[in-house]
């Protein structure tokens, strides 16, 4: 589904992507992990043409998205952290989402609505609402337009645990769905909860690429986050008989 | 924005007039004012509300639209909000007092159409900042340089160039020079409309002199134009790359 080749990207003298490969595939959860700074929402801005990368392409349905901006038609995309107009209300937002995008599916916008909660804050000025509101309000967009790619930054942090938890649901059932699901986070337990493969990344380059379960079962390790350690000590050694 | 600026030319307007005063002397008042606090208010506005709506932009980015209809987006809705503000501002308590004849209300139209040239170069001016800067401090710094210079600095450098060169002819260069500065040549437009010389500055006696009143407003208000079109199109090609 999302193909990504030789992607390189530097800012000034910071080389933060080195020649990053990988595919993403339909009907699975694939997260992008890594420490910070190693590129991780970088990527992700560069499949959503925010960061112009300086090599490499990504190919979408075997499409170049370079130079196109319907593309980004096929992707529902949740930020980390996200900035509306003060003055307009959650009506209002909707309402020019849609007017760019064209019809929301109305089933997923009322499941959403309903199970976050946000049918209160409709007429609510955005910049009255919480941090965590404004996340639910990302989660929405994402999700309203039945989009074929998802994408999410991190997207449970600052959520509340029901919230939480209907995120994950929703997620799972978007794959079932055969989505293709991007998503990066810091905390392994989650990936490991509803990820199927992971795309790992250390300092711009891609570390390891698998299947989660395939990872923890070579490394005869009991989770992600271990295996994980283990990988990356294992190079280390690797590399540096004598340590 | 605009509920800023309508307010603010409403009751200097409206006031100028209450004080007795008729339209033609309202206008030469009102140039001052407008050549001085309209580029202000427009460059830190424009600064602001660019560097604001950055994240915005991105969720705005990530939706099925080009960085284009953004960009031109953006400069449309702030240019015409400040516009509305001030014709409304300047145009009701002339509409309310009442003009005298059709030379009044030629210039008022031109006090109206400079006005509105000066709202959309220094909206095009800081937008062209806004994405050079990555820093929102160092961009609104640089944006009030600029207007320092071209509102303050600039005649003070005119002036000492004329004394020091006093003893050549001076007219070409300085005709260039002016061309240099859109808030002279806004100025230089509403002085040859108005044509009350005592108002007028070196660079606008110049352009009297060198290509009478008529063709001296052509030429402001082209080059006017050429100021607002450089500064957007050059943000828009820099905002057509830029990462966010």
């Amino acid at each position: 589904m999302v193909e990504i080749i030789g992607l390189e990207k530097s800012f000034k003298k910071l080389k933060v992507l080195n020649g990053v490969d990988a595919h993403i595939e339909k009907g699975k959860v694939t997260a992008i992990i890594g420490p910070n700074g190693s590129g991780k929402t970088t990527t992700i801005k560069c499949i959503l043409g925010l960061v112009i990368p300086d090599k490499g392409d990504i190919l979408i349905n075997k499409q170049s998205i370079r130079g196109d901006c319907n593309y980004r038609r096929q992707i529902g995309y949740m930020p980390q952290i996200a900035k509306f107009p003060d003055n307009l209300t959650l009506k209002e937002l909707i309402a020019m989402i849609i007017d760019i995008r064209g019809n929301c599916d109305l089933n997923i916008r009322k499941d959403v609505i309903h199970h976050l909660g946000l049918e209160a804050y409709m007429t609510k000025a955005l910049k009255t609402l919480s941090g965590g509101t404004k996340q639910k309000v990302n989660a929405l967009i994402a999700f309203m337009f039945n989009p074929e790619i998802l994408i999410l930054d991190e997207p449970t942090v600052g959520l509340d645990p029901l919230s939480n938890r209907y995120l994950k649901e929703r997620l799972i059932k978007e794959k079932e769905n055969g989505k293709a699901i991007i998503l990066t986070s810091h905390i392994m337990s989650e990936v490991e909860e509803i990820g199927d493969k992971v795309i790992f990344l250390l300092e711009g380059k891609k570390y390891v690429e698998g299947s989660i379960k395939e990872l923890i079962l070579e490394t005869h390790t009991k989770n992600l986050e271990s295996a994980i350690a283990k990988i990356m000590e294992e190079t280390r050694h690797a590399q540096n008989p004598k340590v | 924005m605009g509920d800023f600026i309508f307010p603010v030319f409403f009751l200097i307007s409206f006031g100028l007039f209450y004080l007795g005063n008729e339209a033609s002397k309202v206008i030469a008042s009102l140039i001052n004012i407008v050549l001085f606090i309209l580029p202000l208010v427009s460059i830190v506005f424009g600064t602001m509300y660019f560097y604001n709506s950055r994240e915005f932009m991105e969720l705005m980015l990530a939706q099925p639209i080009n960085r284009k209809s953004i960009f031109l987006g953006k400069f449309t809705g702030l240019t015409l909000s400040l516009s509305l503000g001030y014709v409304l501002g300047v145009g009701i308590p002339f509409v309310m007092f009442g003009m005298k004849d059709y030379s009044e209300i030629a210039t008022f139209l031109t006090l109206i159409l400079s006005g509105v040239c000066l709202i959309l170069i220094f909206v095009a001016i800081p937008f062209l900042i806004s994405v050079i800067f990555e820093d929102k401090v160092k961009g609104l710094s640089a944006s009030i340089l600029i207007w320092l210079y071209l509102s303050v600095v600039y005649d003070g450098l005119i002036l000492f160039m004329i004394v020091t060169f006093s003893d050549y002819p001076l007219e070409q260069p300085v005709i260039y020079l002016s061309a240099l500065n859109p808030i002279d040549l806004a100025r230089i437009m509403m002085l040859l409309k108005i044509d009350m010389s005592a108002l007028m500055v070196y660079t606008g006696a110049i352009f009297k002199k060198f290509f009478g009143s008529s063709m001296g407003l052509g030429i402001s208000f082209f080059s006017l134009v050429l100021w607002i079109i450089f500064p957007l199109l050059a943000g828009l090609k820099l905002f057509n790359k830029k990462d966010f």
